[in-house]
């Protein structure tokens, strides 16, 4: 541990072991996003050999339920499935982080205005929502993606609307406030550095919510459209398999718990940083 | 726990507290670091001994280590602390347990907070005598009614039954020492009990604790940094700084004769005289005429009729307790709370009652210095951005002379840039916070500052280099300060005019040698004699003089 962290960033160096495995596995799955291509065997979507084949040195990890090559398929799923849960929460986190800090800068009716449209958003059962709008207006990537964010937004808005209004009301605010600076210098020099940190932590755990709740819609039938493989649809497709002891439709699982795990690793670090405590 | 009275005459005279060789660290980072250096004190029954340091000192953490307690994340790492034989430091906890609020009693520094808000005084205060067994529910009551008698609380029979939010901050703080007495305890810590009170509410909480320490021989330790409330209250005084101890002396031979230039300091603020100003030539610069202003629209007013000049290049200070309307008075100046009548004259000029109304310029004229440093300062933003935003905002500096000026700036509130330009706030100390604070304000390059009790957050020596720094300031940019103090001793370092404030609205406005030279409004004469001074008879002499009055 003490040769590794020479060579780690100064803010890294106090990380504990667990955020350092988190990291790590957390770049291995961006770097498999980024270079699927490369490393995948074979195509995502192309029938090569029977349906259900074994683990062999052809396939590695066997076939799925149309023959097509398992482990190239858990590689594009780490695309689908992570790209638009990223692009999700990316969108969310602008649409729902602005929107808090403004509501809590500005204050009075904005604020009204916004929080009330959002406690209705809030009162709809999200997945039903998202049942309700995915098949009024199709699915595809870009709906798929808007609807989660714009779901999601709502949650962010809370909690941005709610720490930003605890430094609101601190004394350098104001005097920013009384030197006639605008609305967006206040919003992104003085307030966002300091709520900064929980809207990181919030980022981790969204994501992970993001991921369950695509692999939820996907197993429904409403997320990513078959033949691009995500990891919700393969479990569904290949579920039959278990029955007979074959362990492969869980590795699609298995990826989405090992990234939930690693992004809870790393959030719970930073939450304690910006919370500070010691153990 | 049975107390057993054996006492001999010659065992009553030795010490009760003894304290040898302390040693208290602190974990920082997971680092241990010593804060308190080996600190020897002792304590006779009967005794009061007053603990008097800046914050830092290490004195706290003494009154704790007297019970054998540390703040949390703090450990007695050496030294002995022995209570009447038992050494407190090494004592198991149900031994302790078995003292605290039995034989040994703490009183903190703010009542309020040291109450449960959910449950009636009483029975707060019968807890301790019951649980210990040293008297029945209904005796313990009985006796809390004569002991807020004793203290003077008003309607003692039914007080109790009030929950802590209905009673004021001085009436509170004597519940809390009623509580303390409530087991008749050897030794009671008094932790800062006067420092978030008035001067005028101060005076009664002291006299009432003196009064009750005296009449039941307790001993006291008595910690405070105000060396003049002290020196009413201790038979002894330790001076302690940094851990260490500085001084020790009878009372009257320490105010009488200090020995060391650190005790020197502690009441150096004390010691500013400012020089006679022309207040009667100077023109004026700011004007408020007949300001009414609520906080509700068409609520209770919080302003009432208030009508002051400031005069250019002079300081007009705002005194008053808290909740007189002193800091509101600041923010209709500032324009952050709109005045609902009456009007306020800038340079001649009528100004707009809201700051979004006022030009960038206007502004930039008026700037504002917060009492509290923390959180005046962006945790985020480096000492640079700080005091270079105004800069470019105001005067539209380009990124040199932004740096130039900014080191300038720096250079004049007296902190080399070198060593300051890229920290953070939290990497400063109280009193170069506020010097940051005072550099930002300067950069706008304003004619009028408002200091909202700049010092009260600060030490003893601190507040004296703030206050010369701004004279210093003031004389060689010709500001206006309009400054904004509970504190009479600063008023005399500062002030050229002062005002006096009593619920909303102005009781007197004077120049600086009129108002402290008698005959004075009958508020005016109250709040200067409530301030203490340094004779330890100060306090008998006031209230033989208020009760003759009365009487």
């Amino acid at each position: 541990m003490h040769l590794l962290s020479r060579y780690l960033p100064a803010s890294l160096r106090s990380a504990p072991a667990s955020a350092l495995f988190g990291i790590f596995v957390i770049c291995l799955y961006l770097l498999v996003v980024v270079l699927a291509p490369v490393i995948a065997p074979y195509s995502e979507t192309e029938i090569l050999g029977a349906a259900y084949e074994p683990w062999s040195s052809t396939y590695w990890l066997g076939t799925d339920s149309l023959g097509r090559d398992m482990l190239s398929r858990i590689i594009y799923g780490a695309r689908n499935t992570v790209g638009v849960a990223l692009m999700a929460t990316v969108l969310a986190f602008l649409l729902g982080g602005f929107m808090g800090l403004l509501a809590a800068t500005v204050g009075g009716l904005v604020d009204q205005l916004l929080s009330r449209t959002v406690d209705v958003l809030l009162a709809i059962p999200s997945l039903i929502f998202a049942l309700l709008i995915l098949t009024i207006v199709g699915t595809s990537a870009t709906s798929l993606i808007l609807v989660i964010a714009v779901l999601d937004s709502t949650k962010v808005f809370r909690l941005a609307r709610s720490v930003a209004q605890t430094v609101v009301v601190m004394d350098y605010v104001e005097a920013a406030r009384l030197r006639g600076e605008g609305m967006w210098y206040l919003i992104r020099r003085e307030i966002l550095p300091n709520v900064s940190a929980p809207l990181i932590a919030e980022f981790g755990l969204r994501f992970c919510f993001v991921f369950l709740f695509i692999s939820t819609l996907s197993f429904l039938g409403l997320g990513a459209q078959p033949p691009s493989a995500d990891w919700g649809s393969m479990v569904r497709d290949n579920a039959t398999l278990i029955a007979f002891g074959d362990i492969t439709p869980l590795l699609p699982a298995g990826a989405i718990a090992l990234l939930t795990i690693a992004i809870n690793f790393v959030v719970d670090w930073k939450l304690h940083a910006a919370s500070g405590l010691h153990d | 726990m049975q107390r057993v009275d054996y006492m001999t005459e010659a065992q009553n005279k030795e010490n009760l507290l003894t304290i040898r060789g302390l040693k208290i660290s602190a974990r920082v980072d997971n680092k241990w670091c010593e804060i308190v250096h080996g600190i020897d004190l002792d304590l006779k029954r009967g005794e009061v001994l007053g603990l008097i340091g800046e914050s830092g000192a290490g004195k706290s953490s003494v009154g704790l280590a007297a019970m054998g307690f540390t703040r949390n994340g703090c450990e007695i790492t050496g030294g002995s602390v022995d209570f009447d034989g038992i050494d407190m430091a090494r004592a198991s906890d149900s031994q302790k347990q078995a003292l605290r609020g039995m034989r040994i009693a703490y009183v903190a520094q703010s009542a309020a907070a040291s109450f449960n808000p959910a449950h009636k005084l009483i029975n707060q205060y019968v807890e301790a005598p019951t649980t210990h067994g040293t008297s029945n529910d209904k005796d313990a009551r009985e006796e809390a009614i004569s002991l807020y008698r004793k203290l003077q609380l008003p309607a003692p029979e039914s007080i109790g039954f009030r929950y802590p939010h209905q009673l004021s901050g001085g009436q509170l703080q004597r519940a809390m020492t009623a509580m303390a007495m409530s087991c008749k305890p050897d030794l009671i810590i008094f932790d800062e009990p006067t420092t978030a009170l008035d001067v005028t509410t101060q005076i009664e909480v002291l006299a009432a604790i003196r009064e009750i320490v005296r009449e039941y021989n307790t001993a006291a330790l008595y910690i405070s940094h105000d060396l003049a409330v002290v020196a009413q209250m201790a038979d002894r005084m330790q001076v302690l700084k940094n851990g260490n101890t500085v001084e020790i002396a009878d009372t009257a031979t320490m105010l009488a004769a200090p020995v060391e230039d650190y005790t020197k300091t502690l009441w150096a603020v004390r010691n500013i005289q400012r020089p006679e100003a022309d207040t009667a030539n100077a023109d004026v610069i700011m004007e408020l005429n007949n300001i009414d202003a609520s906080y509700v629209k068409g609520g209770e007013k919080i302003l009432k009729d208030i009508s002051i000049k400031v005069k250019r290049g002079q300081t007009l200070a705002v005194v008053g307790e808290s909740g007189s309307g002193k800091s509101t008075t600041a923010r209709v100046i500032s324009g952050l709370l709109e005045a609902s009548r009456g009007d306020i004259v800038f340079n001649g000029k009528a100004l707009p009652t809201h700051f979004k109304q006022r030009d960038k310029n206007t502004l930039r004229q008026i700037q504002m210095i917060y009492q509290m440093p923390d959180t005046a300062l962006n945790p985020r933003q480096k000492v640079a951005d700080i005091i270079g935003r105004p800069l470019q905002f105001y005067l539209g500096l380009n990124r040199s002379e932004k740096r130039a000026r900014t080191e300038q700036l720096l250079e004049q509130v007296e902190l080399d840039p070198g060593q300051y330009l890229n920290r953070y706030p939290g990497e400063l100390s109280g009193g170069q916070k506020q010097r940051i604070c005072i550099a930002r304000a300067l950069a706008a390059e304003p004619e009028f500052i408002i200091c909202d009790e700049v010092t009260s957050a600060l030490d003893q020596a601190v507040n004296k280099s703030i206050l010369d720094l701004l004279t210093r300031l003031q004389k060689e940019l010709n500001l206006t300060y309009l400054f904004i103090t509970h504190d009479l001793a600063t008023v005399q370092a500062i002030a050229d005019e002062v005002v006096v404030m009593l619920k909303g609205e102005v009781v007197e406005q004077d120049t600086r040698k009129a108002l402290f030279a008698p005959p004075h409004h009958e508020y005016t004469e109250r709040l200067l004699s409530s301030v203490p001074q340094m004779d330890p008879d100060w306090l008998n002499n006031l209230l033989d003089q208020r009760r003759g009055q009365v009487s």
